[in-house]
């Protein structure tokens, strides 16, 4: 397969095919990290099904690791209870994309950041009464 | 394999066969030194000297203002630092502008820790240096202007006469970074009045590893290499003969075609531009509309990031560049668009074409064949769009770039 710049052939594959795609509507949480004016911005909406992730989207403003770290995150913890979705770590989502180049480590961190958010803004609702 | 298309030339050219031809005897046996004064140091020294002529006559000058160097980033360093350390007693004040290469912002930066005071001249945002405020910003303790020929991001191209002018007026060196636009525009140093001007081989089809620095005779300035006599004491080394020569025969042989090709490559531009506009919203052309250097096309894509439009391209054989490939390793937005005014977070979705030679029409249709689905397909992955633009507080008055850190 081709490859751009000192990419994995896995990092170009999800740029080219990402998974979870979108935006939940009636999502049960949602994290938002990142700065476009850094050109990095990700979200994340998950659907809660009996303590697990259910279904999970996102959305990334960002170069080619950027993307491909928020779809293989997604891939990482879906249908995971949320304690073991807080576990995944960036050298995880990484790791399954056969290694990032280090300059790109950072979009790692956002994607791990970007689950937990999620997860956190789920557990503040759940917390604040349970309404959306 | 589909053909691969080069749209890149602003980063670098390919070497021309004539060139290679022109180089290959003083890499084989051609081999003396230049400095040496037997039979093969002479040969070496003819070939030296005839290249000097070529650069000479290509900017209007003397044979003896040209100096070799190693690259457009050496000449740049030599220009600078070498008047501002020879003319220290004069004054201690340089004036540049905000949308120079590196080679010239980080030399001045240098340069202040130095002890010297530097002034960033602002542009428009076309990227225009104004005369004007060359005249304004100048003191009685300035020693140098340094204002680039023409932008290798967006390529813009600088009112080099006039801001010449004013420092001919008030009796300050004029120094111009003309890398990107030797072989592309018509240069004559005497005309524009030009004290020193910098270049490079490599941006018009000649070999990496060699540059040349103009100097008007009679400007005093400073060497960088000591430990030789080789360029009249200027650039102490034993000089890189093969690529002197192949410098000398790729700017001659760009002489010849440099008009017909700046229309071609101007009409290419366009062709890509105007069918970029046709096929894709929200897309703002960088740099000038018409001062521009010919085959150069910055443009912006709301929404999306230009690394990833790159990617997109690459993976179809297709190769741009964002901004300058010299800052595509870090996070901040090109100092070029933030200085014209671009908003940070759509100066991040930039892309630069840079036609050169080998680009045909069909290589512009091709462009525009592929490049479409790539935006939108990176714009639906993004949250921004129409309904949802960037947010406010990321908008070009808050330079917040800084706290982009990894």
């Amino acid at each position: 397969m081709t490859t751009f710049g000192w990419y994995t052939d896995k990092v170009c594959e999800h740029y080219q095919n990402p998974r979870n795609v979108g935006q939940i509507e009636d999502a049960d949480g949602t994290g938002v990290v990142g700065n476009p004016v850094c050109g990095d911005m990700m979200m994340i909406t998950i659907k809660v099904e009996d303590g697990r992730i259910a279904d999970i989207k996102f959305k990334t403003f960002g170069c080619g690791a950027a993307i491909a770290t928020t779809s293989m995150v997604t891939e990482l913890v879906k249908g995971k209870t949320l304690e073991e979705a807080l576990q995944v770590t960036n050298k995880d989502v990484a790791d399954a994309l056969g290694g990032l180049p280090p300059i790109k480590v950072h979009c790692s961190l956002l994607a791990e950041e970007a689950i937990r958010a999620a997860i956190e803004d789920y557990r503040e609702r759940q917390a604040g009464g349970g309404g959306t | 394999m589909k053909k691969r298309i080069y749209m890149d030339h602003n980063a670098t050219t390919p070497l021309r066969e004539e060139v290679l031809e022109a180089m290959l005897p003083y890499l084989r046996d051609e081999f003396g030194n230049a400095s040496s004064l037997h039979a093969f140091g002479i040969r070496a020294r003819r070939a030296v000297e005839t290249a000097r002529e070529q650069v000479a006559a290509a900017l209007g000058a003397q044979p003896r203002e040209i100096i070799f160097t190693g690259c457009g980033t050496e000449a740049d360093n030599q220009a600078i630092k070498g008047v501002a350390f020879a003319n220290r007693s004069k004054g201690d004040h340089i004036i540049t502008s905000r949308v120079e290469h590196k080679a010239v912002l980080e030399t001045c930066e240098y340069l202040e820790k130095q002890g010297f005071r530097v002034t960033y001249l602002p542009v428009d945002e076309y990227g225009l240096v104004s005369p004007d405020d060359v005249a304004q910003a100048i003191t009685d303790r300035t020693i140098l202007v340094s204002v680039m020929f023409a932008n290798n991001e967006v390529g813009t191209i600088q009112p080099i006469a006039e801001i010449a002018q004013v420092c001919r007026e008030r009796g300050v060196y004029f120094h111009t970074d003309a890398v990107q636009a030797v072989g592309k525009l018509p240069i004559d140093v005497r005309q524009l009045g030009i004290d020193l001007l910098s270049l490079s081989a490599h941006k018009f089809y000649g070999p990496k590893g060699v540059g040349a620095l103009y100097v008007r005779k009679g400007v005093r300035i400073d060497p960088l290499l000591h430990g030789g006599h080789q360029e009249w004491g200027l650039r102490a080394a034993t000089e890189n003969v093969a690529g002197i020569v192949g410098l000398g025969k790729a700017l001659e042989l760009r002489l010849t075609e440099m008009e017909a090709e700046a229309q071609r490559l101007t009409a290419l531009r366009e062709r890509l531009y105007n069918g970029i506009v046709a096929r894709i919203d929200h897309v703002y052309l960088n740099g000038h509309p018409t001062r521009r250097l010919p085959g150069t096309l910055s443009v912006s894509f709301d929404y999306i990031e230009g690394e990833g439009i790159i990617m997109g391209l690459d993976l179809e054989g297709i190769a741009v560049s964002s901004g300058s490939a010299c800052t595509s390793a870090t996070l901040e937005p090109s100092h070029v668009l933030l200085a014209m005014g671009v908003h940070p977070a759509t100066a991040q979705g930039s892309i630069r074409f840079s036609l050169g030679r080998g680009n045909t029409e069909e290589d512009v249709d091709t462009v525009l064949e592929v490049l479409p689905p790539i935006v939108k397909r990176l714009r639906e992955l993004s949250m921004f769009s129409e309904e949802t633009p960037f947010p406010e507080e990321a908008g070009p008055r808050r330079r917040r770039t800084k706290e982009c850190v990894r």
